[in-house]
């Protein structure tokens, strides 16, 4: 294997790692929403990024979620 | 025709959309793709079969004089490997059916926030994080007064039989419908007393759930500076986090984690440098009541204040710090794997006469760990946020089943971490202080008295442990966390830096399971508080308004109120609060989950799969067996160690008799406090054992009327033809890689959304 492909690969799995983490900290939501947003082709604009992460922790504040012991 | 891995029940409505790929891989091609027994494929699974052989051989029939961690570990996942892979198989295809054709909630639903699908991988990690707290770090760390073996055989059958199954059937029965509760499933399947029932009870058990857990952190917390100054400064640290992602930058979640974690590590290195300063300990020794009384007050104030300030921030760091840790410790086991000295099983898994915990094997092992193997709170979990966000039906049994063996993994590993300290310092640290006094000269007669082999334990070692971990003392640090700190400082010292850093590994030990259990009061509070404003809104409706400030200030005080008043009796127990309490907490959430199993078996003979129907009942029969009868034995044993009305009448008696003194109640006053705390205890279990065998008789009524007619009312959400596809597992197959790659090609505006990416 040559040192570019491995480099290559190497890149490539700590991407894969960066987006897993990413993921579960729940930093994609954002994006997440915009994606869904596309698909309804809804003529009303998405929220901006601020207005959303806003918007996420008030209904948490209305709708709690558990943690676990 | 009956197809063995979809119900096919609704193949009309189910019609998929001619111009997309199938949504669902042929039940055929998977099929026979499972049956083809590859020689690699066999190899893999006879090696996996035979490293676990030996692994419990050499646990469970090798007697030596210690054994290696390492066999905990590898006996364990091969264990996982093949229950996930042969179990949680068979439930998929003969109890649930999952059918890939139907359309999830957060398909059918999506509104790209609460429903929102997500990458299986992503929300593996999700609802792991969302499941582990710090109940399977404490529970298997009092257990291990009992050996090695009953705690690990507990945790590992337990969770593949028990655990795993409940979490998987509740997440899988809440997807098909919508992602509905389960108080409201108890509601819809077991009628109003039943569900009323389920809701006393869940809302009675969050509240003795919290308190203990408070109660673990204040034993951890009480007459040590470092961990006080530390954990303290966590508030100040997630109110900065919580101001920089609401305005400096919203959205940068990991970063900001990051910037917390840095901090943290200061709070706990400047932990070190104040206990060393005289003006330090003087404002940050502070004992138990008064750090009790903190934790009501920041209890109620995070309770109230809203989420992004305080909890949202707090609980990235605390699923930083989870991952992080549980990782770091999973790589240090199996680097160093410690010598183990402990014997199998001693003497107290039959007497009942342990100092940490009383009672015997049975029942008791059985409740002391509760997360872990068996955990009800995760039923609460698996209905609600994950089934609202899982992309196709079919990966229930990955992030649901898979989700808890992960848990019991991070058991697994608590376990290991705590019997690998040293026998006389862990009874010297989890002996109550009525039993040694708190001093090291009554620790050393004590643990030394209790005549156990090859125990001779010497004042210098405890003071030596102290030392080196930085506090005054380790005598009577009952509760787990400290124990545990201890073990997990052994390991990580072994690896990186030496005795030195040692004081170092316990704090962030300490610090870390605090962080879950504040998380955990937070999180409870608020969960709790909301349930008591909805039950009070059948009543006054004007409760049900969330936004209603009086409402809520008035029902989160009503909750911190509930387990305030136990975690300040807990501290104040003249006999020693956690071996009092512990048991009330894990019957607590083993009856929670005979609730949950209790529905999901009412449910599934209403779905007509009686042939199967012992999946639940299995987990069911024995959860509740051991917690009625381990609250019988609350309620009616003569021994007054383990019977809460028998320690209460004796102690009563005695202050009748105009006695002074009482067994370690060394006054009028603390004779009073154990006869009040003894008087509550034994009501709690009253109480939590009659809404449990009113829950579970009406799920057996619900469930015998279904046998008898053949089925019941389906109480699912309308069936919906889904429009999308993900693989199911872990591991794609090569049929599903196929699919994947049809999807793939398929133009980006047909494309459904996917999020994830």
């Amino acid at each position: 294997m040559s040192i570019n492909l491995a480099l290559g690969r190497a890149r490539e799995a700590a991407r894969g790692i960066a987006w897993l983490f990413k993921g579960v900290m729940g930093e994609n939501a954002y994006q997440a929403y915009l994606d869904h947003h596309a698909g309804t082709h809804d003529a009303e604009p998405p929220m901006t990024e601020r207005e959303f992460w806003r918007d996420k922790t008030d209904r948490q504040d209305a709708n709690p979620e558990g943690r676990c012991c | 025709m009956s197809h063995p891995n979809g119900s096919h029940q609704h193949a009309d409505v189910l019609v998929s959309d001619p111009d997309l790929p199938p949504t669902a891989v042929d039940p055929q091609a998977a099929e026979e793709e499972e049956r083809r027994w590859t020689p690699a494929k066999i190899a893999i699974w006879v090696g996996i079969a035979l490293l676990g052989g030996f692994s419990w051989t050499m646990l469970a029939l090798v007697r030596g004089e210690t054994v290696n961690a390492i066999w905990f570990v590898f006996a364990a996942v091969c264990t996982y490997l093949i229950a996930y892979r042969f179990y949680s198989k068979l439930i998929e295809r003969k109890l649930l059916k999952p059918d890939d054709r139907r359309a999830t909630p957060a398909e059918y639903k999506a509104d790209g926030k609460d429903y929102a699908a997500t990458d299986r991988r992503v929300l593996y990690g999700h609802h792991f994080a969302a499941i582990a707290g710090a109940g399977p770090l404490v529970g298997p760390v009092l257990a291990a007064q009992m050996g090695y073996l009953p705690g690990t055989l507990w945790i590992i059958i337990g969770v593949i039989l028990a655990g795993a199954v409940q979490d998987y059937l509740v997440m899988f029965f809440s997807m098909r419908r919508g992602g509905r509760s389960l108080g409201q499933m108890a509601r819809e399947e077991l009628g109003v007393i039943g569900g009323t029932a389920a809701l006393i009870a869940t809302l009675a058990i969050m509240i003795i759930i919290v308190a203990i857990l408070a109660l673990v952190v204040v034993n951890a917390l009480g007459e040590s500076p470092w961990g006080v100054f530390s954990v303290a400064m966590t508030i100040p640290i997630a109110l900065f986090m919580g101001v920089y992602l609401r305005y400096l930058r919203p959205g940068k979640v990991t970063e900001v984690s990051l910037i917390g974690f840095v901090l943290l590590m200061l709070a706990i290195v400047g932990g070190g440098w104040i206990s060393e300063t005289t003006w330090g300990v003087e404002i940050f020794t502070l004992d138990r009541i008064t750090i009790a009384w903190g934790i009501i007050i920041y209890g109620f104030i995070a309770a109230v204040l809203p989420v992004w300030l305080l909890l949202a921030p707090r609980d990235y760091l605390s699923t930083f710090m989870k991952i992080g840790t549980i990782g770091m410790l999973a790589v240090a086991i199996i680097i160093t794997r410690p010598e183990i000295t402990t014997p199998a099983v001693t003497e107290f898994a039959s007497t009942g006469a342990g100092p940490v915990v009383p009672g015997s094997l049975f029942p008791f092992l059985f409740v002391t760990i509760a997360c872990g193997a068996l955990s009800g709170f995760h039923a609460l979990i698996a209905s609600g946020t994950t089934p609202k966000m899982i992309e196709k039906e079919r990966q229930t049994r990955f992030i649901g089943y898979g989700g808890m063996l992960m848990e019991s993994f991070v058991a697994i590993m608590a376990l290991v971490a705590a019997l690998s300290i040293d026998r006389g310092i862990y009874f010297a640290m989890n002996s109550s202080a009525a039993a040694t006094g708190g001093t090291i000269e009554g620790a050393v007669a004590f643990v030394n008295g209790l005549g156990l082999t090859g125990v001779n334990l010497t004042s210098e070692a405890l003071s030596q442990l102290a030392a080196n971990v930085g506090e005054e003392s380790v005598v009577s640090r009952t509760g787990g966390a400290p124990t545990l700190a201890v073990g997990i400082a052994q390991i990580m010292q072994a690896l990186i830096g030496g005795s030195g850093m040692m004081a170092f590994w316990y704090h962030f030990a300490i610090m870390f399971e605090a962080l879950f259990i504040l998380t955990a009061v937070d999180a409870g509070t608020r969960v709790a508080r909301f349930m008591l404003q909805d039950s009070i809104g059948n009543f006054v409706p004007r409760f049900r308004d969330t936004s209603w400030r009086t409402g809520a200030w008035l029902c989160t005080a009503i909750m911190v109120a509930g387990w305030g008043a136990i975690l300040i009796m807990g501290v104040t127990d003249p006999l020693g609060g956690i071996n009092t309490l512990f048991p009330l907490f894990g019957i607590a959430n083993q009856l929670l989950a005979a609730i949950a199993l209790a529905v999901c078996m009412a449910i599934c003979a209403k779905r007509g799969v009686f042939k199967y129907l012992w999946i639940p009942a299995l987990p069911l029969a024995f959860a509740a067996v051991v917690t009625i009868s381990a609250s019988f034995l609350k309620i009616f044993s003569p021994v007054p160690n383990i019977g809460y009305w028998a320690q209460h009448n004796a102690f009563k008696g005695a202050l009748e008799a105009g006695e002074e003194s009482f067994g370690s109640a060394q006054s009028v006053a603390a004779m009073e406090a154990v006869v009040r705390n003894t008087f509550v205890q034994g009501t709690l279990s009253i109480v939590f054992v009659v809404l449990s065998i009113i829950v579970i008789a009406t799920a057996v009524i619900a469930t015998i009327k279904a046998v008898r007619q053949g089925g019941g009312t389906n109480t699912e959400d309308t069936p919906v033809a889904s429009r999308t596809y993900a693989p199911a597992g872990l591991i794609t197959t090569p049929a599903e890689k196929e699919l994947e790659a049809q999807w793939r090609v398929l133009d980006s505006d047909k494309r459904p959304v996917r999020s994830g990416h």
